[in-house]
C-alpha cells in the first residue's frame, strides 16, 4: 500500500489514453509524482506533453473532444477533473507559458485576484457582505511571503506592466503557491522566455518549493535543466511513454536518444548514375540574420549542394522556419545569399523569384493561397506577374497584357492530373479544398515557376497521412527525375530523415550541425536540444 | 418548397431574394391600387441608369482590397468640378458632356493618388477612415465652391455674383443627353438606352481590365496581401490603382447621374451618395472583399427599382400630406442599413 512507503504519491496517472478525431495522441501513459518531487516530462513538439497537461488541468478542450480514457489518482484517490476549477480545488496549480496576468494591476492584486481577503466596514455591516472592503494590508503581507519563498525581493505594489518577463513568471508562480492547499504545480516550458540567469533563479525556486513538499511536474525540452533539477524523468514520443528514469541513471545522451527514437522509414532514392559532385554548391548563405517573429535566425552560414534534398530541422521557435522566409524576402533579413556565386538581393520577393527560387510556405492559408480565387489562377499568377507567362496581347498591342485563359486552363488541368488534385474543376475556389489538395496547389504554383531551387516549409503540416506520403513522394520524384534542388524545412524529424540527403539542425537561430539521415538518434537529439557541442567528443 | 427556397437562397443570397420579393409585392400593390405601371417602370429604369456607373466605381476599390470606397464623394466632387468647368466654358450638348468626362479624369486621378497615400497608411481601417475623409472633403469643398472664381451667371448666385449655387441646372446644356440618346420610347415613356449603353461600355472596359495582368495582380493583392507580396506584387501599388480607378469612375458616374437628373448638386449633396452606391452593390451580393460586375448590375437594378417604385406605391396607400418624404427616408435608409448588415456576405 502507498502508506507503507516513506513518501506518498501525490499524483498517479494510470494508462491514460486520448484520441483526437480518431488520431491517438496519447497511448497508455503511466506516471507517478511523489510528494516533494520534481518530475520532468520531456519530448519533441507533438509528443503529447501538452495534451497530458490539459488532461491533468481539466481543460475544456479535452471534454469537448470526447474526454480521455484511464485513471487519475490524487493522494491515492481516484478523481475526475472536469474543469480547471476542479483542478484548483484539488490543489493543482499551473504556471502557463504565456503569462495569465493583468498588466494594469499590481503584483499583489494579481496574486490575490478573485481570492481577495476582505474585511468588514460600517457600510457592509448594514448592507451585507458584498460591500466588504479589501484588506490590503493582509493581502500584501501574504504576497510578500509568497514572493519571499521564491527568493524575490520586489515591491509587491508595482504594476505588472513594465516588469521584466522573468519577474512576471515569478509572480505567476507566487500566485499559485499562495493558494493554501497547493499540492502539485505544473510548469509548462517555464524557461522558454527567460534569460539564462533568470532561468537559473527559477530552477532554484523550484528546488525550494519541492523541499517544502510541493510536487512539481516540469515540462521542457531543455535537457540541461532536466539534469539539473529533476528527480525523475518521463520521456514521451508520439504519444507513447518511451522512457522513465530517475536522477541516478540519467544522462543527456540517453534522453536525447529516447526523445528522437528510431522511426526512420526511408524512401530510397535511385540516384542517377552521374553521381553528384560534392563540391558543386548551388547556393551559399553567409551571415544570414532574419527578423522573423518567433523564428529568428542569427548569423547563419549554410551551403546548399546542387541536386540534393537538404532538410532543415529543429524544435519549434528555434529559427528553422525563418531561413527560407528570409531567403525569399518575406521577412526582413541581413547577410549574404549567393546563388551560383551571384548575390541575390534580399528583402525583395520579386528578385528571389526572378533568380529561379520558389517557395512553398509553411503558412498555407496565410501566405500560400488566394483562398477566394480559382485553382487555375492560383497556379498561374506568380509566373504571370514575374515571368510574364500566360499572357497574350490585346488586339495585337504588346503593352496591353491580357491573361491567356486557354493556356491557364490547360496548364491547371495538366497539374490537376499530374498531382492528382481532388477538385470539382480548375475554377473551384481553393478555400473549399482539403489541406492536402491545397498543398498540391501550392506546389503546382511553385513548379510553374520552373525553379532551380525549391524551398518547401512544413509540407505535410495539417494534412492526412495518405496525402503526406504523396507529397513526400512527389518531392523525391522532382529531385530524382528533374534534378531539382530541394530545401525542405520540417518539424517532423522522421520525415526529414526519410527523404533528405543531409539534415541541418537549427537551435536558437544558429546552425548546430549537419547530419546524414542515418546518423544516430543521440546526435539528432543532442543537436535539437542545443547540447551537441557540449556533449560530443568530436566537435563538428 | 423549402428545398427550393434553400436553393434560391444559396444561389442568390438573402439580400437579393428579400429585396426582390419586396419589389414584387410593391408591383402587385401598384396593380391593385390601379396605378399606371409604365411610368413606374420608366422611372425605375431611369434611376437604374442614373446610379449605375457610381456602383461600378466600387468594384476596383473592393477588388484591390481597400473595401467599398466610402470616400467616393471625393470622386463625385471631381466630376462635378469638371462639369462646372464645361458650363463655365459655355459648352453645349454631347461635346460638353464628353469634355466634362475628359476633364474629370485627370482631376480624379490626382485626388485618387493623394487619397491612396492616406489609405496605404491606415490598412484595415479604410472604411471608417474613408467615410470621414469623404465627409471632410465635402465640407472643405463647401468653402471651395464659394471661392473658386467661376463667372458664368447660370451658375453663380444671382445676388452678389460670387460663389456657385447649390443646384445648377443642366437644362439647355446636356440635360438627359444620354437618357434620350436615340429617342427610344415605349408606351410613351422614355427608355434611357444611351445611359445603358454608356454603362455597358464602362462595364466592358472594367471586365477587360480585370482580365489583364494588372487586373490579376489586383485580385491577388485584394484576396491575400501577404500572398501577393510573396509573389512579388507591389500591394500598395495595386491598392493605389484600385483607388484611382474608383475615383475616376466616381467622377464619370456623377456626370452620368447629373445628365439624367438634370442638375449638378453641389455643397453637401455628395455627403450620403457613397452609401447609396455601396448599398446597391452589397444587395447585389458583393462583400467587402469580393465584387463582380454581375453584383453591380443586379444590385443597381434591385436597389434603384426598389427606391423608385416604393414611393408612389406607398404614397398611394397612405395619401397624407408630406408623408411621402418621411417614407422615402425610411425606405432608403432602411435598405442601406439592411445592406450594410450584409457586409460580410451571406454567411
Amino acid at each position: 500500500m502507498a502508506d507503507n512507503h516513506a513518501v506518498k504519491n501525490v499524483l498517479e496517472l494510470k494508462n491514460i489514453e486520448k484520441e483526437y478525431f480518431g488520431n491517438k495522441v496519447l497511448k497508455g501513459i503511466n506516471l507517478t509524482v511523489k510528494a516533494g518531487e520534481i518530475h520532468a516530462l520531456v519530448g519533441e513538439n507533438g509528443a503529447g506533453k501538452s495534451t497530458l497537461m490539459n488532461i491533468i488541468f481539466g481543460m475544456p478542450v479535452i471534454q469537448n473532444t470526447g474526454g480521455y480514457a484511464g485513471e487519475i489518482l490524487l493522494d491515492g484517490k481516484k478523481v475526475d477533473i472536469k474543469s480547471p476549477n476542479d483542478a484548483i480545488d484539488f490543489g493543482i496549480g499551473m504556471v502557463h507559458q504565456e503569462f495569465m496576468l493583468l498588466p494594469g494591476f499590481t503584483i499583489t492584486e494579481n496574486i490575490k485576484l478573485n481570492r481577495e481577503i476582505l474585511k468588514d466596514n460600517p457600510i457592509s455591516k448594514i448592507f451585507g457582505p458584498s460591500l466588504k472592503s479589501l484588506d490590503i494590508e493582509t493581502m500584501r503581507k501574504d504576497s510578500q511571503k509568497a514572493l519571499k519563498e521564491l527568493g524575490m525581493t520586489v515591491d509587491d505594489w508595482l504594476p505588472i506592466a513594465g516588469l521584466p518577463v522573468g519577474y512576471m513568471q515569478f509572480v505567476e508562480i507566487a500566485r499559485e503557491i499562495d493558494k493554501q492547499n497547493m499540492k502539485l504545480l505544473v510548469f509548462d516550458e517555464p524557461t522558454a522566455v527567460l534569460a539564462e540567469s533568470e532561468a537559473d533563479k527559477l530552477l532554484e525556486a523550484m528546488r525550494k518549493l519541492a523541499a517544502k513538499g510541493i510536487s512539481i511536474l516540469f515540462i521542457t525540452h531543455r535537457l540541461d535543466e532536466v539534469i539539473a533539477v529533476a528527480d525523475s524523468i518521463t520521456v514521451l514520443r508520439d504519444g507513447e511513454q518511451v522512457g522513465a528514469m530517475t536522477k541516478e541513471d540519467v544522462s543527456v545522451e540517453k534522453i536525447a536518444q529516447l526523445m528522437v527514437g528510431r522511426k526512420v522509414d526511408r524512401i530510397e532514392k535511385v540516384t542517377k548514375s552521374d553521381a553528384k559532385d560534392d563540391k558543386d554548391i548551388v547556393m551559399s548563405v553567409r551571415n544570414l540574420t532574419v527578423h522573423m517573429p518567433g523564428e529568428k535566425v542569427k548569423n547563419l552560414n549554410l551551403d546548399i549542394k546542387r541536386g540534393e534534398i537538404l532538410g532543415i530541422g529543429g524544435l519549434a521557435g528555434q529559427g528553422k522556419i525563418g531561413i527560407a522566409n528570409g531567403i525569399m524576402g518575406l521577412h526582413r533579413a541581413t547577410g549574404e545569399v549567393l546563388k551560383n556565386n551571384q548575390p541575390i538581393e534580399l528583402n525583395n520577393p520579386r528578385k528571389s523569384i526572378e533568380n529561379k527560387l520558389a517557395f512553398v510556405s509553411e503558412d498555407r492559408r496565410g501566405i500560400g493561397l488566394l483562398l477566394d480565387t480559382s485553382i487555375e489562377l492560383n497556379i498561374a499568377i506568380t509566373s504571370m506577374q514575374i515571368q510574364d507567362g500566360f499572357l497574350k496581347p490585346l488586339l495585337g498591342i504588346k503593352a496591353l497584357k491580357m491573361m491567356d485563359d486557354k493556356k491557364i486552363r490547360e496548364h491547371a488541368n495538366k497539374f490537376i492530373k499530374d498531382l492528382d488534385i481532388r477538385c470539382t474543376g480548375p475554377t473551384q475556389y481553393t478555400r473549399r479544398l482539403s489541406g492536402g489538395n491545397q498543398q498540391k496547389v501550392c506546389i503546382a504554383r511553385a513548379l510553374t515557376l520552373d525553379p532551380d531551387i525549391l524551398f518547401v516549409s512544413e509540407p505535410t503540416r495539417g494534412i492526412d497521412i495518405g496525402a503526406k506520403k504523396l507529397v513526400l513522394d512527389l518531392l523525391v520524384k522532382l529531385n530524382v527525375e528533374h534534378g531539382m534542388t530541394i530545401v525542405m524545412t520540417s518539424s517532423e524529424l522522421g520525415e526529414l530523415r526519410s527523404i533528405c540527403d543531409r539534415i541541418a539542425l537549427i537551435y536558437e537561430g544558429e546552425l548546430q550541425g549537419i547530419l546524414g539521415p542515418q546518423d544516430s538518434d543521440v546526435d539528432f537529439g543532442l543537436m535539437m536540444a542545443g547540447e551537441f557541442k557540449a556533449h560530443s567528443k568530436e566537435v563538428v | 418548397m423549402s428545398n427550393l427556397w434553400k436553393k434560391t437562397i444559396e444561389r442568390f443570397g438573402y439580400p437579393k431574394v428579400y429585396c426582390s420579393i419586396f419589389l414584387v409585392l410593391l408591383l402587385a400593390t401598384a396593380i391593385i391600387l390601379k396605378q399606371s405601371i409604365p411610368p413606374l417602370l420608366s422611372a425605375a429604369l431611369i434611376r437604374i441608369g442614373q446610379g449605375s456607373v457610381l456602383v461600378l466605381a466600387l468594384v476596383p476599390s473592393i477588388i484591390s482590397g481597400t473595401g467599398p470606397n466610402f470616400a467616393l464623394s471625393i470622386g463625385m466632387i471631381c466630376g462635378a468640378l469638371a462639369g462646372c468647368i464645361s458650363i463655365e466654358m459655355d459648352m453645349i450638348g454631347m461635346p460638353a458632356f464628353a469634355f466634362a468626362v475628359a476633364v474629370s479624369i485627370p482631376i480624379s486621378i490626382i485626388c485618387g493618388l493623394l487619397y491612396s497615400i492616406l489609405q496605404n497608411r491606415v490598412k484595415g481601417d479604410e472604411m471608417t477612415v474613408g467615410t470621414y475623409m469623404g465627409y471632410s472633403i465635402v465640407s472643405l469643398m463647401c468653402i471651395g465652391w464659394l471661392v473658386i472664381p467661376f463667372k458664368n451667371p447660370e451658375m453663380v448666385w444671382a445676388i452678389g455674383g460670387k460663389g456657385l449655387r447649390t443646384t445648377i441646372t443642366l437644362a439647355g446644356r446636356y440635360d438627359k443627353i444620354l437618357d434620350t440618346l436615340g429617342g427610344f420610347q415605349m408606351f410613351g415613356q422614355v427608355i434611357p438606352v444611351g445611359t445603358f449603353l454608356f454603362f455597358g461600355a464602362c462595364c466592358f472596359l472594367m471586365w477587360l481590365f480585370l482580365k489583364s495582368k494588372t487586373g490579376a495582380a489586383m485580385v491577388a493583392a485584394g484576396d491575400n496581401p501577404r500572398f501577393a507580396a510573396a509573389s512579388g506584387i507591389d500591394v500598395n501599388r495595386q491598392r493605389t490603382i484600385g483607388t484611382v480607378l474608383s475615383m475616376v469612375l466616381g467622377g464619370i458616374g456623377i456626370l452620368v447621374y447629373a445628365q439624367s437628373f438634370g442638375f449638378f448638386q453641389l455643397y453637401t449633396a455628395p455627403l450620403q451618395m457613397p452609401f447609396l452606391a455601396i448599398s446597391a452593390i452589397l444587395i447585389g451580393g458583393a462583400t467587402i472583399k469580393k465584387a463582380s460586375i454581375s453584383n453591380v448590375i443586379s444590385g443597381v437594378v434591385i436597389f434603384q427599382a426598389l427606391l423608385a417604385i416604393s414611393l408612389p406605391v406607398i404614397n398611394g396607400l397612405m395619401p397624407v400630406g408630406n408623408l411621402s418624404e418621411v417614407i422615402r427616408i425610411i425606405v432608403q435608409n432602411g435598405v442601406i442599413l439592411y445592406a450594410l448588415t450584409k457586409v460580410g456576405g451571406n454567411e
